[in-house]
């Protein structure tokens, strides 16, 4: 698996020791060709993916329009197994007076058509996906194993605990590890995704405040946070209350102490932010919010940048949700099952959703549900077989292989930042964490060349576009996170594509993808004319 | 970009235009030009009693979800609701069939410190 992960992130660091400083001299567009592994041979890169073949002209039609009466995914031709009707399985008070309109089709149409679908689908599997704050890496196949072990996949989560005990052993080894990545007390895994611990987070931050007898009314947020937040925050019962960032691009403390009270319950936080900058003054903010008897919450969603290397508690923060899904191997996108565990500091920790896995004396296992819990936030122990591929993950890396993903990521990240120096704007311009945000306002300006369309380009080239338009505060943004599992070939492949969009003749790029199934949609006018379910498109244009 | 000489801007990129004491408020061509395609527009509730700064509509384009403030205290007496289905027309003619609401003002003097023409044109090419 360090293959798989962090050994690209060898090759970039070694190279950059071997050459003094390849990731800076070899920016200046012309060298980009440096990054070969041998003498004379440069690899190809493993990550662009325009050698997809694309065998069709047609649009994949929808499901529904292979429907044919009388037809079955699942059949017997054999007449030695015997068939029963509804009626005689079961009772009348429970059938449908008529049968469900389902689609009717074969089960080789219905793979072949699911089949189709996943091939005009980009992924992490196919090449890179820079889509900043994202954290879109490759994942291990054998994490895809370790998810798929038989006595994982085969336990009810309404067994006895005596009949579970290795499952809870390893839920209970896995919230070791999350809190010592984390620096953290307790840890609950229940959530199933990273908005929903945002939420539990915000629901434990009301818990300890009524405890105290408080009734505080608002959290900071910072005006470069994920929109998750201020959402999570208003679905807590908070009012948003929102910090500038300073010329540096990170939270201006002048303006958090003007706003700081003791009507704040306390401040969410993502560091590195969302620009991927570290908050250098980590410890001046949790002291001021502390000082008002805030609590500092710490969105995960950039984790991957400091594994190994400081961890939010050390900084001061009281409650920190983890993607499991962006950081620990657990697939992204999708519609998941994704894992959003949230973990607190000593004094939260009473409070926490349960049961929580519990280690004893002699060595068993039990579940415990703290006396002051929030309650429930997701059926039984949150998505357990997404848990287990962090924890394979977990396991596979390391502690020293941890720290080399985040030393790879912020390395990678560096690296290309420097390569688009002089193509893009890059309105922050000092080392970035695991991500970096350009910008096309000066490309814009000359030619009319905008975010969306270097995006669009970018498809063509065999990269996913990354994140556009966000975080709000900068102008034409490109937020571009490559990721430690990007070979350097792949990455010098990406910056060359990049380059060569920004010299694009005027208007090239306005057909742009030519080369994807799908090309340039309407998507002003699919968000005015809202056309939601395929039964609602008859009779629309 | 287009700043007509015979309105009053905010430097939240909103115009304002007299009219009997009333004022006609929408958002600038530079501020169209900096959201994109605009898919919906949040309009104010008639009656609505407004103060200045507030933030008292939305526009949604494709890019993002942005806050309309008001320029001025006042209470809201008519709305764009052909906006309800061509949001699009705050990008096509953002001066024109593209304005949001109308304000009865509760002081018509605040109108002359708003931002004249040239201020706000200083300020978009900073």
């Amino acid at each position: 698996m360090s293959d798989n992960t962090t050994g690209t992130n060898t090759a970039a660091a070694t190279s950059t020791a071997e050459t003094g400083d390849t990731s800076v001299h070899s920016m200046d567009g012309t060298s980009l060709g440096d990054v070969t592994g041998v003498e004379g041979h440069r690899p190809a890169p493993g990550g662009k993916a325009t050698s997809v073949p694309l065998l069709g002209r047609d649009a994949e039609p929808a499901i529904f329009e292979m429907s044919s009466p009388g037809r079955h995914a699942h059949s017997f031709r054999t007449t030695q197994v015997p068939e029963w009707s509804a009626e005689e399985l079961v009772p009348a008070g429970h059938l449908r007076p008529e049968p469900l309109a389902l689609t009717e089709v074969s089960e080789r149409d219905l793979v072949a058509h699911v089949t189709r679908l996943t091939h005009r689908q980009y992924s992490v599997d196919l090449g890179a996906y820079p889509l900043g704050s994202c954290t879109m890496k490759y994942n291990p196949k054998l994490c895809d194993d370790a998810a798929a072990l038989p006595g994982l996949i085969g336990a009810h989560p309404a067994a006895p605990a005596s009949c579970t005990q290795g499952w809870m052993e390893l839920l209970c080894d896995l919230s070791d590890a999350l809190c010592e990545v984390t620096g953290m007390h307790a840890v609950t895994l229940q959530p199933p995704a990273g908005a929903a611990g945002e939420l539990t987070g915000l629901l434990l931050m009301r818990a300890y405040h009524a405890a105290q007898g408080s009734t505080r009314t608002k959290v900071i947020i910072p005006d470069s946070a994920h929109g998750t937040n201020p959402a999570s925050v208003t679905l807590g019962g908070y009012q948003t209350v929102t910090v500038p960032s300073d010329e540096r691009g990170l939270v201006d403390l002048d303006a958090l102490r003007a706003r700081l009270d003791t009507d704040v319950a306390g401040i969410m936080l993502t560091n590195p932010n969302t620009l991927g900058l570290f908050e250098e003054d980590i410890a001046e903010i949790a002291a001021a919010v502390h000082e008002v008897g805030g609590l500092l919450y710490y969105d995960g969603a950039n984790l991957n940048a400091i594994l190994g290397v400081t961890r939010p508690g050390d900084m001061g923060f009281d409650i920190v949700h983890m993607n499991l899904h962006k950081t620990f191997a657990v697939p992204h996108g999708g519609g998941g099952p994704g894992a959003g565990p949230v973990a607190v500091s000593q004094r939260l920790a009473e409070y926490l959703p349960g049961p929580l896995p519990q280690r004893e004396e002699d060595g068993s296992f039990t579940w415990r549900t703290p006396e002051q819990s929030i309650g429930r936030v997701h059926t039984w122990h949150g998505n357990s077989l997404a848990l287990a591929r962090a924890w394979s993950y977990i396991l596979a890396n390391g502690g020293d292989g941890l720290r080399r993903v985040a030393e790879g990521a912020v390395l990678n990240a560096n690296w290309l930042r420097h390569a688009l120096r002089g193509t893009y704007d890059l309105p922050y311009d000092r080392p970035n964490m695991h991500e970096f945000v350009a910008s096309t306002t000066s490309l814009k300006k000359g030619k009319g060349l905008r975010a969306l369309d270097v995006g669009k380009r970018l498809l063509e080239e065999g990269f996913h576009a990354p994140t556009v338009y966000f975080p709000l505060i900068v102008d034409e943004a490109l937020m571009i996170e490559p990721t430690e599992t990007e070979s350097p070939q792949t990455l010098a492949a990406l910056a060359d594509a990049l380059i060569d969009i920004a010299a694009d003749e005027e208007g090239a790029w306005k057909a742009a993808p030519r080369t994807t199934p799908v090309g340039r949609v309407d998507e002003a006018r699919a968000a005015r004319t809202l056309i939601p379910t395929w039964d609602a498109l008859d009779g629309q244009p | 970009m287009n700043v007509p000489e015979d309105l009053r801007y905010t430097s939240d990129h909103e115009w304002a235009r007299l009219e009997d004491g009333k004022l006609r408020i929408g958002i600038t061509e530079y501020a169209q030009d900096a959201l994109g395609d605009v898919v919906f527009v949040q309009l104010p509730e008639v009656g609505a009693s407004v103060g200045s700064g507030d933030s008292f509509s939305e526009v949604e384009s494709t890019k993002s979800v942005s806050d309309v403030y008001a320029p001025v205290a006042g209470t809201v007496v008519e709305v764009n609701t052909e906006l309800n289905d061509a949001p699009q027309r705050l990008n096509e003619d953002p001066y024109g069939e593209g304005w949001i609401c109308i304000l009865q003002l509760e002081d018509e003097s605040v109108y002359s410190s708003l931002l004249d023409a040239e201020a706000y044109r200083k300020l978009i090419e900073a």
